[in-house]
C-alpha cells in the first residue's frame, strides 16, 4: 500500500509538472499582449515596456516558468495583473461553490446515467432502448454552451421551474447542476448499458437465476454491482471532462466559481489565474484517479492494489 | 416395487423446444423418479443442456415451447408463472452448472451466496442462515469452513468452487438436482471427487439427481437410468446395464464404440530401434512473479529438470492434471518461451537460438493447440490460413501454394475446394483437421499436441486420433501428445511420461506406466478415471483425502533437489 502511494504520488507529480509547462507554453506563444491589455488602448509603448517589466513577462520563457515553479513550491500561485489580489485568495474564495456545483453535477449524472443505463440493457433492443440511447447520444455530442443556454431559456425564461442564475440556496444550484448531469450521463448509460449487458451474459446471474432470487435482487444484487466496476475509473477520467463544463455552465448561469473566474480570466490574458485555475484543476483531476483505483478494490475483493 | 411402476417425482412428456425454425428438442419423454439418477448423455448439440433448462425456466429468450409439458408433483412447470418457477428453483429443484469457475459472483463471499439461498426460500434469521451454509459446506466435505464463508471465489480451486456450487443447490434440499456436465471442467481426479460427493450427497437426502453429460464413463458410474440424445432426438432411453451390455440403437452403438476404454487399446509396435529426434535434458522453466519494492523476489517453478527422448514415428504421451506444467513443457519445445536446459532436436540444440536462427527448426517442429475455434483467425481463408507457413518459409509462388494447400487438406480427409471457405463454416472437428494441415505444410519431423483433441466429442475425437495415427505411419512423425485423459493417452501414445508439479514422476513404455503404475500420483490418477463398465463400479472415495503438492512459488536462488528415478523395468523410470 505505502508503495502503491509513493509511487502514485511521484507520477501525479510529474503529471502536474507536465500540465503546467504546456499551459505555461501555450500562453507563452499567445500572440495577445498582457501588458498592452492592462495598460489599455491609449497608453504609450514606454507604459506597456514599464508593465512588461514590473509583471515580468520580458524575461525569457524558462525563467518565467522557473519564478512561477519556486512560487508554486511554497504555495504561492502568483498575483493576478487584473485584480490586483493574490490568485490563491481568488481561487479559495471561489472553490466551495465549484466544488458544490460539481458533487450535485456528478450525483445527477450518475442516477440518470446509471438509471438509464440500467434500463436500456434491461429491455435491451427495445423502443424505451432505442429511444434512451437516442437521448444519450444527444447528450454526449450536444456542445454545452448551446444546452446550457437552451435550458436556461425553457425551463427558467419559459417554463419559470427554476430561477434564472444567482447562487446562496438550494434551488439555484439545481438548474447548473442537471445541465451538467444531463449532457455527461450521456457517456454513464452507454457505459453502463453495455457493461451490464456483458454481465447479464454470465454464468453467476444463471447460477444467481437458479436459486431462485427474484427479479430485483438479480439486477441489484447481481449484475449491478459487476457491471458498475469498469464505470468506476470513468467517475476518475470525468472530473477531467466536467472541468471543462464547469467553465461554460458557471458563465452561462453566473455561478461564482473558479469557471467563472477562468472565462473572465482567458478574456483578459490574466495569466496567473489561468495557470492558477489550469494547476488546481489539474490537482483534482489526479486526486479524482487516485480516489477512483482506492475505491476499486472496495468493490471488487480481485483487484489488489498492492499488486499494481 | 420397481421404479418404473412408481410415479415418477418428474417426467418430461413430448418437450420440444425451437430456435426460430430450427428445433433443438423434438419430442423428448422421460421420467425422473425419486431418489434415483437419470443421466442425459449426448454429443454437442444434442439439446441435453437446453432440456434442463427448460425444466428450470431457464431457457434463453430466443427459445420456444412449441409442445409439450413437464409435470413435477402435479404441476406443469411449464405453465407456472415466473415467481411460481422462482419459489421452486433452488427450494424443489436445485442446479450446477458446468463451469465452477465462472459460476459464482466473484464480487460476493462464499456465505454469502449460500446464504442468500436459504434466506430466500426459508423464513430464518442470518445467524441461523450461516449456520446452514456451514453445515451443507461441511457436507460436500469443503475443509477450514470457518475461513471458506468469508472467501470470495477467486480464492478457491476449481474443484473447491464446485462444492461450493453444489452446497448452494443443496442447501435447501432439493427433491431434485440437475447437474449439467458439473465434471467436464475438472481435472480427472477432481472429477471422481465431485462424483463421489454427489453419490453421497444422494444417499444422505435422498436427492433424485438429473444429470447432463457427454462422458460415458461417467454416465457408466453415475447412472440408473440413461436417455441417450443426438441431434434434438432421443435415441434410446434404457436401464444403464442394459445400455451398456445390450445398446439397441445404431448411434448409441456407435457411440459406445467410439469412446476409448482404460485397459482395452491393442499394444503399440515398440520403436524402441528408430532413431532418436528429439532429446531433452533438463528442461527447467521458471516465471519470474512480478514483486512489489519490498517485496521478496520469487519464481514460479513451472517445469523442474524433465528430461525424456522421442524416437522417429513414436507418440509420448504427457499426462497430468491442469498445472503440472504439461503444456509449458510444450511451449518450450517449441521455443516459444525461455528456458533452462537443453532440447536437440535431430541433433541440433535450439536452447539459445533466437529470431531468424529459429526458422529453420520451426521446419522441423509444429504444434496443434486445443481450442480449434480460437487457433484459427476468423479473416482469413483456409488457404491463407494453411498456406501461411508455406509463405514465411519462402514458398512465395502463388500457385504452388495453391496446389500444396489442396493436397494437405486432402491429407486430413477435407476437399480442395474448402481452401476458398473461412473457418466458421466448419465445425470442431473440420477445424481441427485445417489445424492438423497447417502443422503438416512444412513436412515436420515432431508434433507437439496440446490436449489437440480434448474439445471434440467423442466421436469426432476418434476420427481425428486415426487421423493423427495414419499421418504418423505416412510420414514417420513423432508426437508429443500432451492430455488430461488416460484413456486417449493409452489409444494413441508407445510411451507415457507423468507430469505432477513441474516433474516427470513415472515415465515407461506405454504398458508399463498405465498397466503397472509405481508411484502413488500415477495411481492415484488412474484410479479416478471413470470408467464405461457398469459392472464394476470404481469406489473413489480414497480420492476424497486429498494429497500434498508442493508450493509451485519459490525464493529466486532456490534449487530444487536432483530428482532421482529408481528403474522398475528397461526404459521404466519411477520418481523416488
Amino acid at each position: 500500500m505505502l508503495a502503491f502511494m509513493t509511487r502514485r504520488v511521484l507520477y501525479s507529480l510529474l503529471i502536474l509538472l507536465g500540465v503546467t509547462l504546456i499551459t505555461y507554453l501555450l500562453l507563452f506563444m499567445l500572440p495577445a499582449d498582457p501588458a498592452r491589455q492592462i495598460a489599455g488602448r491609449s497608453a504609450t509603448p514606454e507604459v506597456v515596456e514599464n508593465i512588461r517589466h514590473q509583471l515580468g513577462l520580458d524575461l525569457p520563457f524558462y525563467q518565467q516558468y522557473f519564478n512561477y515553479l519556486m512560487g508554486l513550491l511554497h504555495g504561492d500561485l502568483g498575483r493576478s495583473f487584473i485584480q490586483r489580489s493574490e490568485v490563491s485568495e481568488l481561487i479559495g474564495s471561489r472553490l466551495a461553490p465549484s466544488l458544490q456545483l460539481m458533487g450535485m453535477g456528478i450525483l445527477f449524472e450518475l442516477i440518470i446515467g446509471i438509471g438509464l443505463g440500467i434500463i436500456a440493457a434491461l429491455k435491451r433492443d427495445s423502443f424505451a432502448d432505442r429511444l434512451l440511447m437516442a437521448f444519450s447520444f444527444i447528450g454526449v455530442s450536444s456542445p454545452q454552451f448551446i444546452a446550457a443556454m437552451l435550458f436556461l431559456y425553457f425551463f427558467a425564461v419559459k417554463l419559470d421551474w427554476f430561477p434564472m442564475g444567482g447562487y446562496g440556496e438550494f434551488r439555484h444550484i439545481l438548474l447548473p447542476a442537471l445541465t451538467l448531469g444531463l449532457l455527461g450521463s450521456g457517456w454513464y448509460s452507454r457505459m453502463v448499458r453495455s457493461s451490464m449487458i456483458e454481465v447479464l451474459h454470465q454464468d453467476f446471474i444463471r447460477t444467481a437465476r437458479a436459486k431462485g432470487l427474484s427479479r430485483v435482487r438479480v439486477v441489484f444484487r447481481h449484475v449491478l454491482p459487476n457491471a458498475i466496476v469498469p464505470v468506476i475509473p470513468m467517475i476518475g477520467i470525468d472530473i477531467g471532462i466536467f472541468m471543462g463544463g464547469l467553465v461554460v455552465v458557471e458563465s452561462v448561469f453566473g455561478w461564482p466559481g473558479i469557471g467563472q473566474l477562468a472565462w473572465q480570466a482567458i478574456q483578459q490574458v490574466d495569466i496567473p489565474v489561468i495557470v492558477g485555475v489550469t494547476t488546481v484543476s489539474a490537482v483534482a483531476i489526479v486526486l479524482g484517479n487516485l480516489l477512483a483505483d482506492l475505491v476499486i478494490p472496495l468493490v471488487d475483493p480481485r483487484i489488489d492494489v498492492k499488486k499494481h | 416395487m420397481t421404479a418404473e411402476t412408481s410415479r415418477p417425482l418428474l417426467s418430461v412428456e413430448h418437450l420440444s423446444i425451437e430456435f426460430g425454425n430450427r428445433r433443438v428438442v423434438n419430442d423428448l419423454s422421460f421420467a425422473l423418479h425419486s431418489g434415483k439418477t437419470l443421466c442425459i448423455a449426448g454429443e454437442s448439440g444434442s439439446g441435453k443442456s437446453l432440456t434442463s433448462l427448460a425444466i428450470m425456466g431457464l431457457l434463453p429468450k430466443i427459445a420456444r415451447v412449441p409442445s409439450g409439458t413437464l409435470l413435477f408433483e402435479g404441476r406443469d412447470l411449464l405453465a407456472l408463472p415466473e415467481r411460481q418457477m422462482q419459489q421452486l428453483r433452488g427450494k424443489e429443484i436445485g442446479m450446477i452448472f458446468q463451469e465452477p469457475m465462472t459460476s459464482l459472483n466473484p464480487l460476493m463471499m462464499v456465505g454469502q451466496q449460500l446464504e442468500e439461498t436459504v434466506r430466500r426460500h426459508e423464513p430464518v434469521s442470518r445467524r441461523q442462515a450461516r449456520q446452514r451454509a456451514k453445515e451443507m459446506l461441511d457436507a460436500v466435505r469443503v475443509p477450514h469452513v470457518d475461513k471458506r464463508l468469508v472467501q470470495y471465489p477467486h480464492e478457491l480451486s476449481g474443484g473447491m468452487r464446485q462444492r461450493v456450487m453444489i452446497a448452494m443447490a443443496m442447501v435447501c434440499r432439493p427433491r431434485v438436482l440437475i447437474a449439467d456436465e458439473p465434471t467436464t471442467a475438472l481435472d480427472v481426479t477432481i472429477q471422481a471427487q465431485i462424483l463421489e460427493l454427489m453419490r453421497e450427497l444422494q444417499r444422505e437426502f435422498d436427492t433424485t439427481l438429473l444429470m447432463i453429460t457427454h462422458d460415458m464413463g461417467v454416465v457408466a458410474e453415475m447412472a440408473d437410468e440413461v436417455v441417450v440424445m443426438n441431434q434434438g432426438v432421443m435415441e434410446e432411453h434404457a436401464p444403464v446395464r442394459d445400455l451398456f451390455n445390450a445398446p439397441q440403437a445404431a448411434y448409441t452403438q456407435k457411440l459406445l464404440a467410439a469412446v476409448p476404454v482404460l485397459g482395452t487399446a491393442p499394444k503399440p509396435e515398440s520403436r524402441a530401434a528408430q532413431p532418436v529426434v528429439l532429446e531433452v535434458t533438463d528442461l527447467t522453466v521458471r516465471f519470474p512473479l512480478r514483486s512489489g519494492w519490498f517485496e521478496e523476489a520469487r519464481n514460479v517453478h513451472a517445469v523442474e529438470n524433465v528430461s525424456f527422448s522421442l524416437r522417429q514415428g513414436e507418440t509420448l504421451g504427457i499426462v497430468g492434471e491442469s498445472g503440472c506444467g504439461k503444456s509449458t513443457t510444450g511451449k518450450a519445445l517449441m521455443s516459444m518461451l525461455a528456458y533452462d536446459g537443453s532440447v536437440k532436436l535431430l541433433g541440433r540444440e535450439l536452447n539459445g537460438l533466437k529470431g531468424e536462427a529459429l526458422k529453420p527448426v520451426r521446419q522441423d517442429i509444429q504444434m496443434i493447440f486445443q481450442d480449434p475455434y480460437a487457433s484459427l483467425n476468423p479473416r482469413k481463408t483456409i488457404l491463407d490460413l494453411v498456406g501461411e507457413p508455406l509463405l514465411i518459409h519462402g514458398q512465395t509462388d502463388f500457385s504452388q501454394r495453391k496446389a500444396r494447400v489442396a493436397q494437405l487438406l486432402e491429407q486430413v480427409g477435407l476437399p480442395g475446394e474448402a481452401m476458398e471457405r473461412y473457418p466458421h463454416m466448419f465445425s470442431g472437428g473440420q477445424r481441427q483437421r485445417i489445424c492438423i494441415a497447417r502443422a503438416l505444410a512444412l513436412n515436420p519431423k515432431v508434433i507437439i499436441a496440446d490436449e489437440s483433441v480434448s474439445a471434440l466429442d467423442v466421436s469426432v475425437q476418434a476420427q481425428v486420433l486415426d487421423l493423427l495415427e495414419r499421418l504418423q505411419e505416412e510420414y514417420q512423425l513423432s508426437y508429443v501428445f500432451i492430455s488430461h485423459d488416460m484413456a486417449v493417452v493409452e489409444r494413441i501414445c508407445h510411451r507415457v511420461a507423468v507430469m505432477f508439479c513441474g516433474q516427470i514422476v513415472e515415465i515407461g513404455q506405454r504398458d508399463q506406466v498405465l498397466g503397472n503404475p509405481q508411484h502413488p500420483y500415477t495411481r492415484r490418477l488412474l484410479s479416478a478415471v471413470p470408467m464405461p463398465d457398469v459392472d464394476h463400479r470404481r469406489d473413489f472415495k480414497a480420492l476424497l483425502k486429498e494429497i500434498e503438492t508442493p508450493d509451485p512459488i519459490k525464493p529466486r536462488g532456490y534449487e530444487a533437489s536432483v530428482q532421482n528415478y529408481r528403474a522398475v523395468d528397461l526404459d521404466h523410470l519411477v520418481a523416488v
